[in-house]
């Protein structure tokens, strides 16, 4: 095994230079993604080795990005394009969503759109706005795309090899608040981009998160072992398709299920991924599924961003409710307190829950 | 005024060749033909008042600067070197016309009445907005890149249309004008005849990408092509700036529509403070630059025309410490908002969704800090 040790930022540099020596028909473009190597640093270098033709800095333009990367495909090239921040993507949504993700639909398979949309994407890193979202639900809302992610090191840099690879285009999701989170990388390991993967096995509960949750997720299943619970965690990966085979399997084992992402959960991943579940293995959920997400509120202030993101507290509290534990946690929000209840303004009252 | 005449392409524009301006780098004045009738007012008080503008909109962008690296601040863009080109903008119009900036014309808020804790707020990560555009006639702080330029568009095209003299306008980089909004903004400001001004500060740079990569010619050039006329002037002349600025808003209050102004300029500091300019331009390049400060600028022309500079500069100390104290002051009393206003103004009309989910988070949070 040729494992070395790398950052999750450093392990996409070297997926993108590997990719790029194994096939000329690789490229790269972005925003300041040469001389500075972007603003994560994530494409140090590549420029000086592979040219200003291979690794072009791109005007400040999103959609344009996107959309002669479209043209780059159609004249055979495989395009990378990064996208500077998850905020900045709106632009281009245009060109992803009614030309990048259909095209090899309408033309019955004729063209193929090899492309790879980077998208640094989530919060946690205290910046101002439109540095933190998580726009995933809009490109799994899209047929025609595959929207991936990853949780660290070996994962990004297998994936991105695999996203890279495919005929499909891909939006790749990289967690920017694990950019610096250190793991060993073998690039010897390929894998599929449609396969979930179960990372600590546990008897009671099933808990699915991707991208930067993941981590949060595995120190929930850390924390929940104190309390005689076994958490199993699986990590998504790929957010469209979603392996809903490994979570079901999973749940068949489990009987309970628990979700967590950032993206608020209005028709969200989890949304789809617990209808889902549902769907296909009613008869053997325990307890309802529960999620922990955003809120259904555009990103907050950065101040604000510990409540607004799936901490691990509400994790466990989620994990708790599954398991018809009366936590004083479970019990508050079950049965809320008299201070709770005078909390809710008068338009509930009388509401369903 | 020429530039006031819709005209062949070619004389659209003014300062192709050179960027128009009065003041050298030395403080000498000289004529200019398409400047001169608009800086006839501009007496001694005038040249202060814009001195002392500029130096306290330093003063400023020094002292956050300065709270950014002590970690006070999450983040600042710095805008030293581009004092003449936003004083020059912000004096160029009237106080109620309506002025749609980026992040990096935020301190402009301070000079238009805006609270220092509440301008800061959104750079401590308190906020999202900082003031009332309402209040200063100034739109929140726009941080994707060319999106304010429609909205400066359209609420010209609303002035327009309620019948008002108010115009509206946009502050925009170099970078900017390769965004497809900037291109469609004008397309909509000419086919309507907004009264809007596309003010771009050209400073050099999109964070590490120098301007040729946005474009291979002058990027007033550009606006010539949707039939907006161009003025491209010194972006560190303060005059000049203000001349311009005062050309393209007369012309649009009196029903000519948009006027392009680039004032070409150069941002002396980092992209903001999370970056590292030395990877992509030389010391020399800056040293260049710095040779052209707009304050020392007009500093010397005041000192040239016999002006008191001695108590002309004191004047100007005592205001940038009297601000300097108060954005220290406001950055430490700025608070933490509750948890609680995450869950406000979504909607106007707050939805049962969202009420549930405040009530949860707040038992939520009380359950937590019980079990603590
Ligand atoms: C749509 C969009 N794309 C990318 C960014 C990231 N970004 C922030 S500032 C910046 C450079 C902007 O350069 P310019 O327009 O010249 O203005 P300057 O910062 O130099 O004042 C970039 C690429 C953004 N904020 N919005």
């Amino acid at each position: 095994m040729s494992a070395e040790t790398l950052t999750l930022g450093r392990a996409i540099g070297r997926a993108l230079s590997d990719a790029m020596d194994a096939d000329p028909a690789v490229v790269l473009m972005g925003e300041d993604i040469g001389r500075l190597g972007g603003v994560f640093r994530v494409t140090d270098g590549l420029q000086a080795r592979f040219g200003a033709d291979r690794v072009i800095d791109s005007p400040l333009a999103e959609s344009a990005i996107v959309g002669t990367a479209v043209g780059m495909a159609y004249r055979g090239a495989c395009p990378v394009v990064e996208i500077q921040f998850d905020g900045f993507v709106f632009p281009a949504v245009d060109q992803i969503v009614a030309q990048v993700a259909r095209l090899h639909y309408r033309t019955h398979g004729r063209v193929r759109m090899p492309l790879t949309i980077r998208l640094p994407y989530g919060g946690g890193i205290g910046s101002v706005e439109h540095h933190g979202e998580s726009p995933e639900a809009y490109f799994a809302h899209t047929p025609g795309l595959r929207v991936v992610t990853a949780s660290s090191p070996q994962e990004a840099y297998s994936t991105l090899r695999a996203a890279i690879a495919s005929d499909d285009p891909v939006v790749f999701l990289e967690p920017k608040a694990r950019y610096w989170t250190k793991g060993d990388v073998d690039v010897a390991i390929v894998r599929d981009i449609e396969s979930a993967q179960v990372l600590t096995r546990g008897r009671d509960v099933t808990l699915a998160a991707y991208g930067s949750v993941v981590q949060t997720a595995l120190e929930a299943a850390a924390a929940a072992v104190d309390d005689g619970i076994e958490i199993e965690v699986i990590d998504l990966r790929s957010i469209s398709p979603l392996d809903l085979d490994a979570v079901v399997a999973s749940v068949e084992r489990t009987g309970r299920l628990v979700v967590a992402h950032e993206a608020p959960g209005e028709a969200s991943v989890s949304s789809e991924l617990i209808t889902s579940v549902v769907e296909r293995a009613f008869a053997s959920l325990e307890a309802a599924p529960e999620r922990v997400t955003g809120y259904d509120t555009p990103y907050p202030p950065s101040a604000l961003e510990s409540h607004y993101l799936p901490g691990l507290d509400r994790i466990l509290d989620a994990v708790d409710r599954t398991l018809g534990r009366r936590s004083s946690r479970t019990l508050l929000r079950h049965e809320p307190s008299e201070r709770a209840r005078d909390a809710r303004p008068a338009v509930l009252e009388g509401s369903a829950r | 005024m020429s530039i006031a005449i819709p005209a062949p392409r070619s004389e659209l524009i003014e300062g192709l060749d050179a960027p128009l301006g009065v003041l050298d780098p030395e403080g000498s004045r000289h004529p200019s033909p398409v400047l001169d009738d608009s800086l006839a007012d501009v007496d001694e008080s005038a040249l202060t008042d814009l001195y002392v503008d500029m130096s306290v909109l330093r003063r400023v962008d020094e002292e956050s600067f300065a709270l950014a690296r002590q970690g006070e601040l999450a983040l600042w863009p710095p805008l030293r070197g581009q004092e003449a080109a936003q004083i020059g903008a912000l004096r160029g119009v009237r106080d109620d016309d309506f002025l749609f900036p980026t992040y990096r014309e935020h301190p402009l808020a301070l000079l238009r009445g805006a609270d220092p804790a509440e301008v800061l707020s959104v750079w401590k990560g308190m906020a999202l907005s900082g003031w009332d555009p309402f209040a200063h006639r100034l739109a929140t702080t726009q941080i994707i890149i060319g999106a304010q330029t429609l909205h400066a568009t359209g609420y010209a095209m609303a002035a327009r249309r309620d019948g008002g003299d108010d115009i509206a306008l946009a502050f925009f980089g170099d970078g900017a004008t390769s965004e497809g909004d900037v291109s469609e903004a004008m397309v909509f400001a000419s086919s309507f005849q907004a009264p809007v001004v596309f003010f771009c500060q050209n400073n050099q740079y999109a964070i590490s990408e120098p301007v040729r990569v946005q474009s291979e010619t002058a990027l007033a050039l550009r606006a010539t092509g949707f039939g907006i006329p161009a003025l491209r002037v010194d972006g560190n002349d303060v005059l000049a700036v203000l001349a311009a600025v005062r050309i393209a808003a007369e012309r649009a209050r009196a029903g000519g529509g948009a006027t392009f102004v680039e004032a070409v300029t150069y941002r002396m500091g980092p992209h903001t403070t999370t970056d590292d300019p030395g990877r992509y331009r030389d010391e020399a390049e800056v040293a260049a630059w710095a040779a052209k400060d707009p304050i020392e600028r007009l500093e010397r022309h005041l000192e040239r025309i016999g002006a008191p500079i001695a108590r002309i500069r004191e004047e100007a100390r005592i205001r940038c410490d009297a601000i300097a104290a108060q954005v220290r002051a406001g950055a430490a009393h700025t608070t933490a908002p509750d948890t609680e206003t995450m869950f406000d103004d979504v909607y106007v009309a707050p939805t049962r969704r969202l009420e549930r989910q405040r009530a949860e988070h707040l038992a939520f949070v009380r359950s937590v800090e019980g079990l603590r």
